[in-house]
């Protein structure tokens, strides 16, 4: 039975904001003329995780077709943490050396409660990963970078279309198909999908033209943001304050260096706010002199170059896909900003559909390959929002007694190291590890906990480069030791063979721990499905089968 | 090993009484606010959660 959404008529695109980089500008398609074509994939939203999915599935040979209301990155640095995982993901897709180049990285951290300093910490980062734990790096910038991928993997003739100000208004599903309205600056025109996502974020039109809506714990809270830019000398480092003690700054307050000498500064305002008033440049340049020269004594030289009022929500869909729409990122999915878990989940998510997709678009795999990406990414969402909640609870204290053990924390924790790992301004953003899931297993090896199958592949140095240069996007069997294996078949899906004779010192411990030699099967988002302590084709085609999820 | 739950202090009264000494002199919050340290001090030194488990299941 066919759903039907409408969002109303519409003659013209509107512009819900400015643009920091016009990349996609409005072009007029044949199919305005000559009625609807079928895509394979129609993604809706040209953020992040839209832009990702396409260049996943264009570089697989999957056309993808992204429609965005605008015509390039929103203005505004938005996101600005993106963690190693995303970077790897990128690395993959030939867009994350840019990204390193350009982002910021910073291993020293104050927490600070009130007047005081607690504690600094320095992160140390381990040794070994091609890609840093993090970087800070404006929304713009890694949209940009992602797009600049796609130009160049258009040129080299991967199927992908990104059409901006194209506005979807109207979904119809059927039976085997999607039917879109999209409105442009020429009128509107229809066309058809097999299969649509929506990574059109927290305010998702299709999630909205679905009559589709969150549940969960709900909270609230309003964030104001100031990017400002100081030429003068400020550490980069990251601070970060408790019961701030400038004028009105609310529960917390956040510094942080992204590039350009750009700085992120965020102020924790509470739910119930004015926000016409919040935003007048000169009370916020008031709190912000006064966060700047809490340390020093005096304000430095600063412009602000961007400001918004940011509100967070913390909540999921129950379900990640509705027949033949899927949600991802933001649309499907929220969470408070401590721990950098928004744009970082959605990257994730991007991924898990991407080659799902391909497979089942090819015929390689089965269609319930796809209600795995569901029950996959779903967890990614409740362990990002567990996270989340705990660390707004910690912040935000909701009672007196909650309080008093909170402060409790702070107290100890600027005398004794034993407290500050409850300190809890957000956990960052580390890779979801699907243990026990139905496409992954078996373990049949007493190997390192770090490489169980579920989790991404930790990365090691391997030969010149590393280990996740040779992981590629398709299945793999790494086999470390031994002699190399055969690749195995299985109804037209190839494991390609990486075979380690001589493993570096990091990838010894990380894959082999005490075992002499280790076959194992990744999947082509990197994840580890299941591991041996030798070659066998038909265990390995046994949990390949699983994987793919054929019975 | 499990949660203690028979006489382990040696000297009880002596350690009762350093206890509210602790306290002497501090206001209702000043109070509230040192049980709170204590308890994760406490806590930190346990460290086996199974322990701390039992033990908040033995206060309630």
């Amino acid at each position: 039975m066919a759903r039907v959404g409408n969002l109303g008529k519409k003659t013209v695109v509107a512009t819900r904001y400015k643009t920091a980089f016009e990349l996609y500008p409005y072009q007029r398609v044949s199919e305005q003329d000559t009625g609807p074509v079928r895509h394979p994939v129609v993604i809706i939203g040209g953020g992040p995780v839209g832009l990702g999915l396409a260049l996943d599935l264009g570089k697989k040979g999957t056309p993808a077709l992204v429609l965005d209301d605008h015509e390039g990155a929103g203005l505004g640095s938005k996101a600005i943490c993106f963690a190693k995982r995303t970077l790897d993901i990128c690395g993959r897709l030939g867009a994350g050396r840019p990204m390193v180049d350009k982002g910021v990285v910073w291993n020293v951290g104050r927490v600070f409660h009130s007047e005081g300093q607690l504690f600094e910490f320095n992160l140390l980062p381990e040794e070994g990963h091609r890609n840093p734990a993090f970087i800070n790096l404006q929304q713009p910038y890694f949209e940009q970078f992602l797009f600049a991928e796609i130009a160049a993997a258009q040129a080299k003739g991967a199927p992908i279309e990104v059409r901006g100000r194209n506005q979807m208004t109207a979904i119809e599903q059927h039976g085997d198909h999607v039917r879109l309205t999209v409105d442009t600056p020429d009128g509107p025109y229809s066309l058809e999908a097999d299969w649509l996502i929506a990574c059109d974020g927290a305010r998702s039109t299709v999630r909205g033209a679905l009559d589709l809506d969150f549940e969960g714990r709900v909270f609230e809270d309003n964030f104001l943001i100031a990017d400002v830019k100081m030429k003068a000398d400020f550490p980069t480092e990251r601070w970060f304050w408790f019961d701030p003690p400038f004028e009105g700054s609310g529960q917390s307050a956040l510094l942080h260096k992204q590039p350009d000498d750009i700085w992120r500064i965020d102020f924790q305002l509470g739910w119930d706010i004015d926000r016409d008033k919040e935003m007048d440049p000169d009370r916020i340049r008031t709190r912000v002199d006064a966060m700047l020269s809490s340390q020093t004594g005096s304000v430095p030289d600063y412009e602000l170059h961007w400001t918004s009022i940011y509100t967070f929500q913390c909540r999921r869909m129950r379900d990640f896909r509705h027949d033949r729409v899927f949600f991802a990122g933001d649309s499907a999915h929220q969470v408070s900003p401590f721990g950098a878990r928004g744009a970082n989940s959605g990257m994730q998510d991007a991924e898990n559909l991407a080659w799902k997709l391909d497979l089942v678009l090819k015929g390689l795999a089965p269609e319930a390959l796809l209600d795995s990406y569901n029950t996959e990414r779903g967890h990614g969402a409740d362990e990002n929002i567990l996270n989340s909640s705990r660390a707004t609870d910690f912040m935000t204290p909701k009672s007196e007694n909650s309080k008093t053990f909170r402060n409790a924390v702070l107290d100890l924790a600027g005398k004794h190291p034993f407290a500050r790992p409850l300190v809890n301004s957000g956990r960052l953003s580390v890779p979801c590890a699907y243990d026990g899931f139905a496409h992954f297993g078996p373990d049949e090896m007493a190997g390192p906990h770090v490489s169980r199958p579920g989790v991404a592949c930790a990365d090691a140095p391997m030969g010149e480069g590393y280990l996740l240069d040779q992981l590629g996007d398709d299945f793999v069997i790494l086999a470390i030791g031994g002699s190399a294996p055969a690749p195995v078949e299985l109804d037209g899906v190839t494991t390609r063979v990486v075979h380690v004779s001589a493993p570096s010192q990091d990838l010894s411990e990380r894959y082999l721990g005490d075992a002499s030699s280790a076959v194992y099967l990744i999947r082509p988002d990197q994840h580890i499905v299941a591991r041996w302590p030798g070659f066998d084709a038909d265990h390995i085609r046994a949990a390949l089968k699983n994987a793919l999820g054929k019975t | 090993m499990t949660l203690i739950l028979t006489p382990n202090i040696p000297d009880p009264d002596g350690f009762y009484d350093e206890l509210l000494a602790a306290h002497d002199g501090l206001s209702k919050d000043e109070s509230d606010a040192y049980n709170a340290r204590l308890i994760l001090t406490l806590a930190n030194h346990i460290g086996d959660r199974e322990l701390l488990r039992a033990a908040l299941e033995a206060a309630a």
